[in-house]
């Protein structure tokens, strides 16, 4: 098919759309989540079972009035929200939803995921600095000492799986997994027997990475008032709170893609993009199921967590796959 | 005939497929003028402003400006690597060192050095000079398109041609990560 101006615009404002859609009917299953978790009822005012509710939202954050503070940094203030949306919709490029539907199915696609992942710490820094608030540094810099420390077990875990596909193209590692789950890459195999481990190191570390409770130190409302978006209102905070829902779908589409085989079905039959959004939302529903029922952890305990355990396993099982590719 | 090109069929000249492709050569120009503009932005930011943060943020944006060139050139795989080294983790290490040790503002001194004022402009003059000299003297060959930036070519080329040129890398790495640590345990007891 030939590339053509209204293919690029298309392809743009699906991602765009995907990724707002997502991103306000996130905020409502969250709520209802959290809602059936606490046992009370949640947003259910507006429409039928407050499904109206996000866009009440969306126009009432629109139409509040941005405020900045006095003291802030004008130009870092505003940079960070677009900066903390921006990579998330970037990353959508070249996500395979289905053998057809990817809009740039790139042989760096891995990489480029984590390339632009990368920019979100760079938001909750400049986020954090901007808005001049002791709470907003103290919470940037723990958020992005997180974000660092979980980075290095995810990515040792990705090269495990590069390894055993040869292919970054997120296209060819779900052709790799085709065929059943007994295919996918979740069921222990005989070059890589720790491949559980491995998917429990991805899913620990992409909740940390998307600042999610029980590793959301970066807003622990409890101790930083809101953390590194304590000066934002309208819609600044709307765009970081979009932009974590946006990172959200990225993070289990990255592990249905790696982990989950894609967009096949797990008997091997039907294979389309159905399977994806069922296994992403299924994903996506385990972390909100994990964000209310465990409590916060602490930062000491974040950051041992990552380096005392994760980076050791992680490290031993690259290892092991790798001595066990060349035997096998 | 699928849906695709049936649309296409209904548009106006330059919205179809050959228009684009005549469009997106005088597009790639200015896309590569935008490459550079923002690389040349980020840095004056990085250069001149003064609070240290900024500096930093425009440091990146001059990184993703590069980042954004060598994507241009057809090396996705040197792009991504520039993304996710230099902005993903060198400038935010770089962030981080300014807020952990100056939480306030430090304005910058001011000129100081041998090199800073009449010197300093007559070396700058020398460089741009030689710098002009080398690019238009320089012939630039149309390279033909290797291929998708294939990251197995890389890993073969590395471990093969260049494996010296990535054992010194790995040692400068390793060394790095000796002397931080030395660094950080200076003046600790256990």
């Amino acid at each position: 098919m030939s590339l053509t101006i209204l293919n690029a615009v298309v392809a743009v404002v699906a991602a765009i759309a995907f990724a707002a859609a997502n991103a306000a009917y996130l905020v409502w299953a969250e709520r209802r989540g959290a809602g059936r978790i606490q046992r009370r009822p949640g947003p259910n005012v507006n429409g039928p079972l407050g499904l109206l509710q996000p866009p009440c939202d969306g126009i009432k954050l629109m139409t509040k009035q941005l405020m900045i503070p006095g003291g802030a940094d004008k130009a870092l203030f505003m940079v960070a929200p677009v900066l903390a949306m921006a990579p998330a919709i970037m990353s959508f490029v070249t996500i395979p939803f289905s053998e057809t539907i990817v809009a740039h199915s790139m042989n760096v696609g891995v990489l480029m995921i984590f390339a632009f992942a990368s920019l979100g710490g760079m938001s909750i820094l400049l986020a954090g600095w901007g808005s001049r608030n002791k709470y907003g540094v103290m919470a940037s810099v723990r958020a992005v000492s997180q974000n660092i420390s979980y980075e290095v077990p995810m990515l040792i875990t990705v090269i495990t799986i590069v390894m055993m596909a040869g292919t970054m193209n997120l296209k060819e590692l779900v052709a790799a997994q085709a065929g059943g789950i007994w295919n996918w890459n979740l069921i222990p195999s005989l070059s890589s027997p720790l491949m559980p481990v491995s998917f429990l190191i991805f899913f620990i570390c992409s909740l940390a990475e998307t600042n999610r409770a029980p590793f959301d130190l970066g807003e622990a409302e409890s101790e930083l008032v809101a953390g590194f978006h304590t000066e934002y209102g309208s819609m600044g905070f709307g765009l970081f709170f979009m932009g974590e829902y946006a990172n959200i779908v990225i993070g289990a589409s990255l592990i249905t893609i790696l982990f989950l085989g894609g967009w096949d079905c797990p008997l091997g039959l039907f294979p389309g993009v159905w399977w994806f959004l069922l296994k992403i939302y299924m994903l996506i529903f385990s972390f909100i199921w994990i964000r209310w029922t465990f409590p916060r952890t602490t930062i000491y305990g974040l950051l041992n967590l990552s380096w005392k355990i994760l980076i050791p396993i992680s490290l031993f099982n690259l290892l092991l796959t790798a001595g066990l590719l060349k035997v096998f | 005939m699928n849906i695709m090109d049936q649309v296409n069929s209904l548009l106006p000249g330059f919205l179809t497929a050959d228009g684009f492709a005549g469009v997106a050569d005088e597009a790639a120009g200015i896309v590569f003028l935008i490459m550079l503009a923002t690389t040349i932005i980020g840095g004056i930011i990085a250069c001149n402003s003064k609070r240290l943060v900024r500096a930093v943020a425009g440091l990146a944006l001059c990184f993703v400006g590069v980042a954004a060139i060598y994507y241009y050139l057809n090396s996705p795989f040197v792009a991504m690597m520039q993304m996710l080294i230099y902005v993903g983790a060198v400038c935010i290490t770089i962030a981080f060192a300014i807020m952990l040790a100056a939480p306030e503002d430090k304005v910058k001194p001011g000129p100081s050095g041998p090199l800073s004022g009449p010197l300093g402009l007559i070396t700058a003059g020398l460089a741009t000079i030689g710098m002009i000299g080398l690019a238009v003297k320089t012939v630039f060959p149309v390279m033909p398109k290797i291929n998708m930036g294939s990251v197995q070519l890389i890993g073969v080329k590395l471990l093969t041609n260049y494996s010296m040129v990535f054992e010194l890398v790995s040692i400068v790495l390793l060394i790095a990560i000796l002397g931080s640590l030395v660094i950080a345990r200076h003046g600790r007891s256990k």
